[in-house]
């Protein structure tokens, strides 16, 4: 049995990264960032860390999101490998999904790498059900990337395509953002139910990369 | 005693028809079918016209030349029969679908760039690509590589090619699912005399197979011998479709 077409295009990608890491560098490299300069600025308490933790979570992805997705496409323009794509039969959503499961296995290595990080400069330990933060988080990761790959690929024939990318991106985000924001709040600090804002993301997820999937042709074949 | 009058005049004139109609009726039913047929087409960016109502057909298991200066059409013409732009006027049909790009998995296109990952070696790159292509018989990504002369067992990264064997492995991407029709951009280009002889050879055995090439270059001496047809274009219009022995010479 022939394994999908997206499977093809997610062990190229993730063959790809292995070989030049770019996106890993870089992403390590901006997230780490975010953990340390905000640990340095606010020299948290254990109650104060639970308040701001969640939107600085959310900072340090949406960080090293931006920066695996301006990698995503850039493969794909060097050498106009796209167009080889754009030739083949395979469809195009395949290589939309692929390439969104690969970036999102890139977030997530490095989320996973940030994780003892955030414990430690943060004094952190959750007050609500911490195993909600592996739906919120995950959920929130795939809001980004779903909406932010195929912003990318809307963009790749611009020149300014790395400034532009967030300036879409991030008001399209902004509900998932908020969402994802709240419900980590919510499960660090333990005040709140996060079942609504997960539910949110889960919707928002659904909903985006549906729309994506249907416009993703028309945006590769676009002149 | 001889015929009547009006026997004598039936039978001239049906001898007059047979003599001026009988070859055109063989010559219409050899006639080879044209795969690709251009009618009318224009394409536009923005206020530069790239192609002007160019109007040409091509026929199967033909080879043509197209020829013409920098900026003459020549690539933007392969990549509207390859259905990668969309012509602004006129239409562009490519084995009888107004759309190329439904049926883009008989076409092989080869640009100036590879289309290549840098960071697989030509094997590897094949591979993938022989995965997105499995409606078609491909060629095994060895068989395509030993067909341009390259080492199928050569680990280094395309990256680290000559840009004559990127070319090359270019070219085995491109036959690999064995297409019906061959679009080549310069596939001459920055390869020396010996290699360029070999794709030529090469070439006229896809011909032979009954593949249709439609090649741009800039070295027509080179060329000229694979060519059934020559196209001279000039600012993006036809200036000439001439078989290849009655064209001007360069």
């Amino acid at each position: 049995m022939r394994a999908p077409y997206s499977l093809l295009h997610l062990h190229k990608d993730l063959r790809l990264e292995w070989r030049s890491r770019d996106a890993i560098n870089s992403m390590l490299f901006f997230s780490l960032l975010v953990v340390v300069i905000f640990s340095l600025a606010f020299d948290p308490t254990r109650a104060f860390s639970r308040q701001i933790s969640g939107p600085i979570v959310c900072v340090a992805i949406l960080f090293a999101a931006v920066s695996a997705l301006n990698q995503a496409w850039a493969r794909e323009l060097r050498h106009n490998v796209l167009e080889a794509h754009r030739m083949s039969p395979a469809p195009a959503a395949s290589l939309f999904i692929g390439k969104v499961l690969a970036t999102f296995l890139f977030v997530s290595a490095v989320e996973v790498l940030l994780t003892p990080l955030f414990v430690i400069f943060y004094n952190l330990s959750a007050l609500g059900n911490a195993w909600m933060l592996l739906l919120g988080v995950p959920l929130g990761t795939w809001a980004i990337l779903v909406n932010g790959t195929f912003f990318a690929a809307l963009s790749i024939r611009s020149r300014n395509r790395e400034l532009l990318l967030p300036l879409i991106l991030f008001p399209i985000f902004m509900p998932a953002l908020l969402s994802m924001v709240l419900a980590i709040s919510a499960i660090l600090s333990g005040d709140a139910d996060p079942a609504l804002w997960i539910k949110m993301l889960a919707g928002y997820d659904i909903i985006f990369t549906a729309i994506s999937l249907l416009l993703f042709d028309t945006v590769l074949n676009a002149e | 005693m001889g015929a009547p009058s009006w026997a004598r005049s039936l039978r001239s004139g049906w001898d007059d028809a047979v003599s001026l109609y009988f070859p055109r009726i063989v010559i219409l039913l050899l006639r080879v079918p044209a795969i690709v047929q251009l009618e009318s087409l224009s394409k536009l960016y923005g206020s530069f016209v790239a192609l002007r109502k160019i109007t040409a057909s091509f026929e199967a298991g033909r080879c043509y030349l197209l020829l013409g200066e920098n900026g003459a059409g020549k690539s933007t013409l392969l990549r509207v029969i390859a259905g990668l732009l969309r012509p602004t006027h006129g239409v562009v049909r490519v084995f009888g679908e107004a759309k190329p790009a439904h049926v883009r998995d008989r076409i092989g296109y080869m640009s100036h760039a590879p289309m290549l990952y840098d960071e697989f070696s030509a094997a590897e790159n094949l591979r993938y690509f022989a995965g997105l292509y499995r409606e078609r018989a491909c060629l095994s990504p060895e068989a395509a590589l030993r067909a341009v002369g390259l080492d199928p067992a050569l680990a280094r990264p395309v990256g680290q090619y000559s840009q004559g064997m990127r070319q090359r492995a270019s070219l085995a991407r491109v036959l690999l699912p064995q297409p019906d029709l061959l679009l080549l951009d310069e596939p001459f280009s920055n390869m020396d005399a010996g290699s360029a002889r070999q794709m030529l050879d090469l070439l006229e055995r896809q011909r032979a197979q009954g593949q249709t090439i439609l090649l741009t270059t800039h070295q027509r001496e080179l060329a000229e011998p694979l060519a059934d047809f020559i196209l001279t274009l000039q600012a993006g219009a036809v200036e000439s479709l001439l078989p290849a022995r009655t064209a001007a010479p360069a």
